[in-house]
Parts: structure tokens; sequence; C-alpha cells
């Protein structure tokens, strides 16, 4: 199964893989953005549930793949940091070619 | 090299055609994820951790000049320039895009290539030595009965529902560079003592991953005409005995340990007797004519010694260190199989770009009678070189960035693509391959060091290998941090090892000094020119966790 059964300590973002390119996406909300900065940050477990439900609703829908609820720091710039590294890398791209994934669309390594 | 007949060819394109519909039906949310997995595995489509991933087949780890230039094509045009070349002789692309995936497997129909059983619960690729056909301790070619294999496993009815993956390696040499004795099935190409015969010893549950295992010898001497009908009695008995409850413990190394070796082997022999044998085993005549496509080329008549490539390696002798280390001893006089390096100084282990993919396309088409190996050391190897030619492959290699002079040395490092790219990992791997790639830069050092092989796996499963690196180390999660695993004195050749615990973990900038602990305690150790792996045998793991134990004390002091 893709759905992520357990919930990561607070707060939490959601993200998924694309499903037409595989390409990293976060829930803003509202819809998927490309991009972190954009990810809607649940910080209380309502916030969390409503999250829960988007993933349910996206995966249903068939937009994406392989969603989760990731746990996140955010520093006093109120930037959002996945707390693991495992998220990080993925949120970035691969750290021995900082020319691939979103660190490189986005400057932020 | 083997051409598909009209079945193959009529087999490959149906598969693309019917996965190019399942794409549809899930881009139009047709099928659910949950439904397309499964498809998407049988043709070698993964989802890792920035995208998909598409890993191809290469048989045997033979590849064309034809068939490497479409791969560095799709690189191009589907990917992101790049390829990745695989422990088990594959290539992986990294980032295809599920629309696209069906044309890419078009192209590679284009080329009689495809990505069929590179996953899933099935018999996989099957491997061979990259020297085959070609090695001077070669008894006989492993290339046509591994292809033998892969046309009786693919799409075989009764073994696409396996309790868990399975992998066979064929080896024909005197020394196995094939890992067989790490593989579900082993097969290596044999003489019979008393009668000359040429046969198979096949060997049965060895593997890696989370329960590192040595394969068993089931049958020392094998027939040749018997081959199919012995490896479907294997098949059999893993089939109906191996464990479904738990995917740990799924694999067939764990039914071979859990049932002995004796009373497995008494199984399978009982089911092969049973076994309509005539019916299974292939028609000689259909291995004489899979064998006539591995018929050696047209090689020239030449003498054993080159007097050019002599002048040659005395006037440059970056040149010569070079012929050293990348050459190995041709059958052939006058030849040589020439391994070219995957592994540039502080590079990405088994990483390829599109123009170096066309270029070795090229080098092979004109110097090595169009023909290149994959090896599972994760480098290339052109097998038809001649000597009089050395000189010109090196110099096209190196406008190709592509003339490393370290085969076999400290900087030919596995590396699997650990957590930098798998979902499944729990650690990065590439990373430290490169640390130490850069620690231990100095040619005239590597040298001096002389063979050492240093694996790295990002997580338990242990697709670098690191079980069987005479230094291994495995990426391991502790609290959050990525920890280093140093394991010593692993071997993955016939005298088969699995490395021992050096001691606990380490934290990914203490890896490259604890690699210079370790060099350190063998050089000061080693006796002559002693490889790496026999002084530790002869003197043990020791003092090599005594120098290690001092090391870390000051690391924690200094903390």
């Amino acid at each position: 199964m893709s759905v992520a059964v357990k919930r990561p300590p607070l707060p939490v973002i959601l993200l998924a893989n694309d499903l037409l390119d595989g390409d990293i996406v976060f829930w803003t909300g509202k819809t998927w953005s490309l991009d972190l900065v954009d990810a809607a940050v649940a910080a209380n477990n309502d916030a969390a549930a409503t999250l829960e439900q988007a993933m349910a609703h996206a995966l249903a829908t068939n937009r994406v793949v392989d969603a989760g609820l990731v746990d996140v720091a955010i520093d006093s710039w109120g930037r959002i940091t996945p707390r693991h590294i495992r998220e990080q890398i993925k949120t970035l791209g691969p750290t021995i070619r900082l020319d691939l994934g979103k660190q490189a669309q986005t400057g932020r390594v | 090299m083997y051409r598909y007949d009209e079945f193959d060819a009529r087999f490959v394109r149906e598969r693309v055609a019917q996965f190019r519909d399942q794409v549809a039906r899930r881009l139009d949310g047709s099928i659910t994820e949950d439904e397309f997995k499964p498809l998407r595995l049988k043709n070698g489509l993964y989802l890792q951790l920035h995208a998909y991933m598409l890993r191809i087949a290469i048989p045997y780890g033979t590849l064309s000049s034809r068939q490497m230039r479409q791969l560095a094509l799709i690189g191009d045009r589907f990917d992101k320039g790049y390829g990745h070349f695989t422990t088990r002789q594959n290539l992986q692309f990294n980032w295809p895009k599920l629309k696209d995936v069906p044309e890419i497997l078009d192209l590679l129909a284009d080329v009689e290539m495809h990505a069929i059983q590179t996953s899933g619960n099935c018999i996989r690729n099957v491997t061979a030595d990259h020297f085959a056909g070609v090695a001077a301790d070669e008894l006989e070619d492993p290339r046509p009965v591994a292809e033998l294999i892969r046309q009786w496993s693919t799409a075989h009815p009764e073994f696409s529902y396996l309790p868990r993956k399975f992998k066979v390696a064929v080896s024909g040499a005197a020394e196995d560079r094939a890992v067989i004795l790490a593989h579900d099935i082993g097969i290596r190409i044999v003489r019979h003592e008393q009668t000359g015969e040429i046969g198979y010893r096949i060997i049965v549950g060895g593997g890696m991953g989370r329960t590192p295992m040595i394969g068993k010898v089931v049958r020392a001497f094998l027939p040749k005409a018997d081959l199919l009908a012995y490896l479907e009695a294997i098949m059999r008995v893993y089939n109906a005995e191996g464990r479904r409850d738990n995917k740990y413990k799924a694999r067939v190394k764990i039914l071979v340990h859990e049932t002995g070796a004796e009373e497995f082997t008494r199984r399978v022999e009982e089911e092969f007797a049973a076994l309509d044998g005539p019916s299974i085993n292939a028609d000689p005549a259909e291995l004489a004519r899979i064998a006539a496509y591995f018929a050696a080329p047209d090689y020239a008549d030449l003498e054993p010694f080159s007097a050019p490539l002599d002048r040659q390696k005395k006037a440059n002798p970056e040149f010569a260190a070079f012929v050293e280390s990348n050459s190995f001893a041709h059958r052939q006089p006058g030849y040589t199989a020439l391994t070219v390096s995957l592994k540039p100084i502080g590079g990405i282990p088994g990483d390829a770009t599109g123009d170096q993919m066309r270029a070795l396309a090229d080098i092979a088409e004109q110097w090595s009678f169009s023909e290149l190996r994959v090896t599972h050391q994760q480098n290339i190897v052109l097998p038809n070189i001649r000597l009089d030619d050395l000189f010109d492959v090196w110099k096209a290699l190196r406008t190709a960035d592509l003339a490393t002079a370290n085969v076999g040395l400290i900087t030919d490092i596995i590396a699997c693509p650990g957590l930098d790219y798998c979902a499944l990992a729990t650690a990065r791997s590439i990373p430290i391959a490169q640390s130490i790639s850069n620690r231990f830069a100095d040619p005239v050092r590597q040298k001096l060091i002389g063979e050492l092989g240093i694996k790295i796996s990002g997580c338990i499963n242990a697709c670098g290998h690191h079980h069987m690196g005479h230094i291994g180390i495995l990426g391991l999660e502790k609290s959050g941090q990525e920890s280093y695993q140093i394991t010593l004195g692993g071997d993955a050749t016939d005298k088969a090892a699995i490395g021992e615990r050096l001691g606990p973990g380490l934290g990914a900038d203490e890896v490259p000094d604890a690699i210079e602990t370790i060099v350190g305690v063998y050089l000061g150790n080693r006796e002559a020119s002693e490889p790496f792996i026999n002084t530790y045998r002869r003197i043990g793991i020791a003092p090599f966790r005594a120098a290690f134990a001092k090391v870390e004390e000051t690391s924690d002091a200094a903390h």
C-alpha cells in the first residue's frame, strides 16, 4: 500500500510523487505545488487530519502516488525543512548531483 | 552476439503494447496505483525517491555498440543525460516520466532489449563472467547457457510468482568473476575429473542481503543435457517449500539453510528423477543454434607480443599504468580484454553520460568487434582489443574521460545508489565512495596498496555487495543519523567469504580515516607483495580491531 498509516510527530506537511512524471509535489491546502515553500504546515492534530483527508482524496483521484505526511522543522524565517535526511534529500535532490532535482530548479541547497 | 528470433521479437513488442495500454489506463484513472504497481514492476519500472526509475536488463552483461548507442539516446532524450550501470550488470535510468516509458520500451525493443523481469518475484536477469568467451582461464563460454536459461526463465508460467526474487549466475572460468557462490543458483562449467566430459556444478542458496550465505553444492557434476530439468527441479522444490509468510525469510538460501543442504539436495534429486527430462531439457540442436551466436569473432593471427605497445608504454608511463591495471589476459594471442573504469577519482561509481556511452560504442565498433560488457563491479569491458591498438584506444578513452587506471584498486569502489536515489536506502553510499576515492587518489599510493576491493551498500539489502568486499561498508540509520558499519575479509571469488564486523558504526566523515587505519595495519603486516585479503587471512581481524579501537578512543576523547 502506498498510504502512510502512522502519523509522524507534528508539525507535518503532505508530500507525494506526481503520477505523471514522479516529481515531488507538496499539498498547499488547495492544490499540489512543485515548491516546498508552498506546503501547508499542519501544527495540530486537526490540521494533520485535514492533510490526511487530502491525501486519501488525492490517491483516490489518481493525481499523485506514494503520498505521506512528513514531519518538518520551521525556522524563525518560516522556512520548512523535513526533519529526516531521507525527506530532505527527497525534497532537494541527490546530494551528489546538485544539478538535479528540486535544488537545481529552485537554487535551494 | 545473440539475436532475437521472431518469437522473442514478437513477445517483446506485445509486452510493450500491453504496457502502453496499462499506462494509458493508469493515466486516465481506470486503474489504481495498487493495481498498476505490479504491472509496472513487471516491466522494470520502480518509483524511487525523486522520480520513477527504469531498470533495463542487459543479459549476462553483453551489449553491442548499437545497443549502447540506443541507451545513450534514451538517456539524452528521456532522462537527464546519463545512466547508472548496476552490480547486476544492468542499467538504470533515474528520471523517466511515466508517460514516456512505453516509448522508451519501444526504443529498447528496436535493439532487442527490454526491462522484463528486472523486478518482482521471478527469475531475474541471468548474469555471467564479464570476460566470457575471451578469458585465458576459461574452460567454456558461459553465455550460451546463460542465454538458454534466459529463454527458459522468461515468462515461465510456473515460476512467475515465486516466494521471492531469484538470481542465477554462470561462470566458465577457473577464477569466479561472476560471484556464483552468492547467487540463488550459481552454475560453474566444469570438466569431469574421470571422464573429461564438460558439464555443470550446481550451487544453490547463496546470497547477500540481511542474511548473507555462501551457496552449497547440490550437484558436483551435472551432464550438460540435463540442465533445464535439473534447474526446474530446484525451482519446483523452492516454489513449493520456500517461505511465503515472511519476505525476509523467503529466499532460497533460507530454505536451503533451514532444510539443510543434504536434505534440500535429496528433495531436488527426487523431483529431478520424477520429472520428464526429455520434455524439459533443451534440444542439443537448439543449444548449438544459440552457441553459434557466440562464436569467436574473426580474430587476426597475431604474435602474443606487441613491439609497438612495448615502445608506447616505455614512452608514456601514464599509459603503461593504464595497461597494467585495466587489461586482462585474453585467450587469443595479440589481444587483450580491456576494462574501462566507471570510477573516476571522486566520481559516482557506475554512472556514464550519454556522450560517454556513445564514445564507448564507437570505440567498441572501431576496435572491439562492436561488443561491450557490463561488469558487476560497475565497469565496462571492451573484450577484444588488439595489443597493437591499445594506445589509440587509450587516447580515445581519455578524450571521453574514461581512462582512469584503477581497476581492482582501492578507488575501484562498488556502491549502490543509496539514499541519494533509492527509496529503500537507510544511508547514502555514493558520497562515502567519493570521499574514499578522493582520499586515495594518488596513483602511486593506489598501486602500492594493490588489489583491494571496497564495496558499499546503503542498506541491509546489500546491492553494493558489502558482505563480500575485502572492506565492506554498510550504511544504516542510527537515531536519525547515517551510520556506517565496516566489515573486513569478504571475498567474492571462488574463495567466497562474508566479511566480519570491525567495530561500532561510524559517522560518514570518520570513514576515510577508518579506511586509512585499515590500510595502515595491512601495509604494516603484509609480506612481500601479498594482497590485502591474503594478509587479512593470515593475521585475522584482531590487529585491525586493535588499531580501530585506538582510533575510536582518540576520536571519543576529542569530542
